[in-house]
């Protein structure tokens, strides 16, 4: 009987993680196209369906959601942010280890690659708004400045979604 | 087999019954070991204050089926979707059977119960659950959730297990829902556990 090789199927469980972490992105993208939204340009960045979600009541914080893609020949990097609702702005990365939620902010903040397309999405990367100042309800446009160290500050509007949204609403 | 020399022989039956061992044991005793930790998923002397009022105990889980999960309000993404799945599961079941659900803090230190009582108070049948660190550790050990707190620059968040437990009406553990599953396989689980 052949002996179950637990670190051979750990590996094979984090490669199929990665492909279907791939294969979200890339129909998450394509959605992105297929909205009419035709998003923030700033230098060589643009950035499309951003949007944040309702909070519950006596939740202090929220997550900021988007993709940024970068046309240029040089990597960016998205190192923070100021918002009037927020007490902080910081770039964070959630992640599941087994069962297991854990969340980082990323200090040295997330770069954006030359040419590449990054999603920040519910249960990965995400712009985190602190210490709430006021609720966010759906249905609002919530305005965030973030700092892209080549870039420099952009302003970018967010849809307030329902408190489950996954994307931002398809709104004409 | 004459042909073979003694310790080859010895050999060859020290495999065989080395693989009979391990079929018993993957087949009879393993599935069995596990069987009794998963039953006593849940058992605990934990006593937790809860929203609404009552006292949030191993003797919860019985009487109707249960889900169960750990969070803390200062959670950014999961337990907020969380609780926006629990309502959409509500809203299926049509408010006649509804699942009773509770939502247990792994962040006893901010998590009130005042504060509490607003956070799930908007999705119906769920209660939360708070106590000292101590009640709260022990109810973490008994449903065998993994919870760290984890230091950031001005505070800390808190790293834990994002599953909700299901229990059956005798307080037994039958299977998890993991964070991000499909909204009908969860359905297809809770109207298992609630036999609708």
């Amino acid at each position: 009987m052949k002996k179950l090789n637990l670190r051979k199927i750990l590996r094979l469980g984090r490669s199929v993680a990665v492909a279907s972490a791939l294969v979200a992105s890339l129909s998450a993208a394509q959605a992105g196209n297929m909205t009419h939204d035709h998003g923030i340009k700033a230098g060589d960045l643009r950035i499309e369906g951003a949007f944040s979600r309702a909070t519950l009541p006596n939740q202090p914080v929220a997550g900021g959601f988007m993709t940024v893609s970068n046309t240029g020949a040089d990597p960016d990097r998205l190192i923070g942010g100021t918002a009037d609702f927020a007490g902080r702005v910081e770039i964070h990365e959630m992640a599941m280890s087994g069962d297991v939620m854990k969340m980082r902010e990323l200090e040295a903040g997330l770069e954006i690659p030359a040419g590449a397309t990054v999603e920040l999405k519910p249960g990965g990367y995400h712009v985190m708004f602190m210490d709430l100042t006021r609720a966010l309800e759906e249905g609002q446009e919530i305005r965030v400045t973030l700092e892209f160290e080549k870039a420099g500050k952009v302003e970018v509007p967010l849809q307030v979604g329902a408190r489950n949204a996954k994307t931002m609403k398809h709104n004409h | 087999m004459s042909k073979l020399s003694r310790p080859l022989k010895f050999a060859i039956f020290g495999l065989l019954a080395l693989n009979l061992a391990l079929i018993a044991y993957v087949t009879l005793i393993a599935p069995r070991m596990n069987a009794s930790v998963l039953d006593t998923l849940g058992r605990g002397d934990y006593a937790l204050e809860m929203t609404g009022g009552e006292t949030f105990t191993q003797a919860s889980l019985k009487g109707a089926p249960s889900a169960v999960f750990f969070g803390f309000t200062h959670c950014p993404d999961v337990c907020p979707t969380t609780l926006g799945e629990v309502l959409a599961w509500q809203e299926d079941l049509g408010g006649e059977t509804p699942l009773q659900v509770f939502f247990v803090t792994v962040d006893p230190e901010r998590d009130t119960l005042e504060v509490l009582t607003d956070y799930v108070g908007w999705v119906p049948g769920v209660r939360a659950a708070t106590g000292s660190a101590e009640e709260v550790q022990k109810a973490i050990r008994a449903f065998k959730i993994f919870a760290q707190k984890v230091p950031t620059e001005d505070g800390y968040t808190m790293d834990h297990s994002a599953s909700v437990l299901l229990f059956d009406a005798d307080g037994r553990f039958v299977e998890t829902i993991s964070y991000g599953t499909d909204h009908e396989v969860a359905m297809g689980r809770i109207r298992g556990l609630l036999g609708v």
